[in-house]
């Protein structure tokens, strides 16, 4: 997994709530068997008209907000479906890091597996950073501080450290759990005995 | 200490836990389909990692397949691909697979339980977001995405932090006509599509217990549209009648241990929950949604918001929005919004009592020579129980089509979907922007009332048909 530490960006501000992940990725795009070439769709019935042209008005179609590599967005983002195509969407548009009051839990869970950094931060501060989105001025995140940075100004943010040292080292789940394969074999064999029928022994 | 059902099923299955709480569980279920694991198992194969407990594992195709004549296979090249990918995903690795023939094949969280795969006290994890659905056995089941599915796959655990308890309980009786579909409608209206967030949702109190255990699955399924990623019902009589003696039920002795454990799990007296309100079922009407989120919903005698009445900024702009994408107007009696067509079926209103519930509206009836109606059954098994009972009968003679099963237009990744501006009343649970084709318009409401909507040709209220 890609490692995330700092980042310096013009931000992207979407003022809409409840962004669901049929809105981030439409599901025509979830039948490929690829985690990658999801970009272009992105916001796909924003973004593009019914002739398939893009959208002048739509944020992401305008320079300098198509080169964002931070979403700044409305309430409940990624709520909806687990498809993990939306945190994919977004890693292929660009974009590394969501700023938002609050997340969906399966979508906040899906960024950490790829690179992706997640924000949470209160609305006023929101309306506060979305400003640098309108004036088309860079902010910058970094993690290890835990800080936004915007003009002279910088906001703690709050991530749990475990999620937190996995994204810094881009350190792979799976090769982390199976380390403890032995405390998974010592679960199984008590589960076999308290609860056979779990085994269908 | 007192604890909870989630608290319970939560401690029987820590590996491991971190200092910082997070915590290894192992997963005794998982169920997988074709849209979420090809990436999966693509890792598993770069790094040459292997399928744990491939026994504990089951997959189905669902979201891709068609729902019209299959017997010359998937015409879209990318939904074929798809399906066949995991079908050759699943003989490589061992997995068993409930094919696009198979009788048995179905929506992957109706086939579950139809089996006797989804078991009280168990861990069931999936990559949909559906997963909740087999919360009404009272196990832990809940929506993972494909890097989970992957991890899943390969050590039979998960990394998780607990999540918090919330409990709603519903006391009282529902009204005629009124169904477990009205009440999860209501309770993502009154806690709004966030409100779940963080939680796992105990749903209790004796509606409840007086609910059949289809009619809890709907409720359990929807948990998601409230934003807690699981909902579960402490198991009772009911969930054992049910699974005895289905296929991948515990036989013999292992039954009888299965079912004393089984009758364990339930909420301690004086257990502390971090949030709890309360329902009264008697006051619950037919629900129908208005907007685009699972959260706007209105009573089928009410009217649909005028956003000049909202104070909130972000709440009024966001009603404008709702009303503009479903072409409505501010204040509109909700019986007045007519519709073009009516999709009964998915994984929140796709069973066999579903079905018997919109037959019973339909039968001797017709359908609006305005609609196009369609009903896709949950599994070939809820076919064929429906075709027994002469369900389908009822439907075909009232204008309905008869299909055959799979997710179909709760997410129209087949062919089966909405043109623009064409409006629709469904079981199904979402009602987003393009959910069931761009530009469509969905209404959220239950098996009844599509199928009034279907017989008025307007979004009606269910109990004027009651035969």
């Amino acid at each position: 997994m890609q490692k995330f530490n700092t980042l310096k960006s013009i931000p992207a501000y979407l003022p809409i709530v409840n962004i669901d992940t049929d809105m981030i990725i439409p599901k025509q795009f979830l039948k490929t068997i690829k985690r990658t070439g999801l970009g272009k769709n992105l916001f796909f019935e924003m973004r593009y008209d019914d002739e398939g042209k893009e959208v002048k008005s739509f944020l992401l179609n305008q320079n300098p907000f198509n080169q964002s590599k931070i979403l700044i967005a409305g309430k409940n983002f990624g709520c909806g479906s687990s498809r993990e195509h939306a945190p994919w969407a977004l890693l292929d548009f660009g974009i590394t890091c969501v700023i938002s009051s609050s997340f969906a839990d399966i979508f906040y869970s899906n960024c950490f597996k790829n690179g992706i950094l997640p924000i949470i931060i209160d609305e006023d501060k929101i309306k506060e950073i979305s400003e640098y989105a309108n004036r088309k001025e860079e902010i910058s995140i970094d993690l290890s501080e835990e800080k936004i940075i915007y003009g002279n100004n910088a906001i703690k943010f709050k991530i749990d450290p475990f999620k937190k040292k996995c994204l810094l080292e881009g350190l792979d789940d799976i090769a982390l759990s199976l380390k403890k394969s032995d405390k998974i074999e010592n679960f199984e064999k008590s589960l076999k005995k308290t609860k056979p029928w779990i085994f269908n022994d | 200490m007192p604890t909870t059902l989630f608290d319970k099923i939560w401690n029987d299955h820590l590996v491991d836990q971190q200092d910082d709480g997070t915590a290894l569980i192992f997963v005794d279920r998982h169920l997988i389909h074709e849209v979420t694991s090809p990436q999966a198992f693509e890792g598993l194969r770069n790094l040459k990692r292997k399928v744990r407990h491939p026994e504990l594992t089951l997959a189905v195709a669902d979201h891709n397949v068609p729902t019209t004549d299959r017997s010359k296979g998937i015409s879209d090249k990318e939904s074929k691909i798809q399906v066949d990918t995991l079908e050759s995903n699943c003989k490589e690795f061992g997995v068993q697979l409930f094919g696009m023939n198979d009788k048995r094949q179905g929506i992957v969280h109706i086939i579950g339980p139809e089996q006797g795969f989804t078991q009280p006290g168990t861990v069931i994890v999936c990559g949909d977001s559906h997963t909740a659905t087999h919360g009404a056995f009272g196990s832990l089941a809940f929506g993972i995405g494909t890097s989970e599915v992957e991890h899943v796959l390969a050590t039979q655990t998960l990394v998780q932090k607990k999540a918090k308890n919330f409990r709603i309980n519903v006391n009282g009786k529902l009204p005629v006509g009124v169904t477990s579909k009205d009440v999860i409608l209501q309770i993502i209206g009154k806690i709004g599509t966030a409100g779940g967030t963080g939680c796992v949702i105990e749903y209790a109190g004796d509606l409840m217990r007086s609910l059949s255990v289809e009619q809890r699955m709907t409720i359990c399924n929807m948990t998601i549209e409230g934003g807690a990623r699981a909902g579960l019902i402490a198991p009772d009589e009911k969930i054992l009648n049910y699974l005895k003696d289905k296929p991948m039920s515990p036989k013999g002795e292992n039954w009888e241990k299965a079912a004393e454990y089984w009758k364990t799990l339930k909420t301690d007296e004086g257990a502390v929950f971090d949030k709890e309100i309360n329902l009264n079922a008697n006051e619950i009407l037919p629900m129908i949604t208005w907007g685009t989120s699972p959260q706007d919903v209105i009573t089928i005698d009410g009217k649909v918001p005028n956003p000049e009445n909202e104070k909130d900024e972000d709440k009024k702009n966001s009603i404008e929005r709702a009303l503009n994408y479903m072409g409505l107007k501010p204040d509109m009696a909700a019986k007045d919004i007519k519709i073009d067509k009516v999709f009964i079926g998915s994984c929140t209103n796709g069973r066999i009592e579903d079905l018997r519930e919109a037959a019973k509206i339909l039968k001797d009836k017709k359908i609006s020579s305005n609609v196009q109606a369609m009903v896709v059954p949950g599994s070939g098994l809820v076919k064929e129980q429906a075709e027994q009972e002469g369900l389908d009968k009822i439907f075909i003679q009232s204008g309905f089509e008869w299909r055959e099963p799979g997710c179909s237009m709760c997410l129209a990744m087949n062919a089966d979907k909405l043109k623009p501006k064409e409006r629709c009343a469904s079981t199904s649970n979402r009602n987003f922007e393009g959910r069931q084709g761009r530009g469509g318009r969905t209404h959220l409401v239950s098996p009844g009332m599509a199928a009034a909507a279907a017989i008025s040709g307007n979004l009606d209220d269910v109990r004027k048909y009651q035969n």
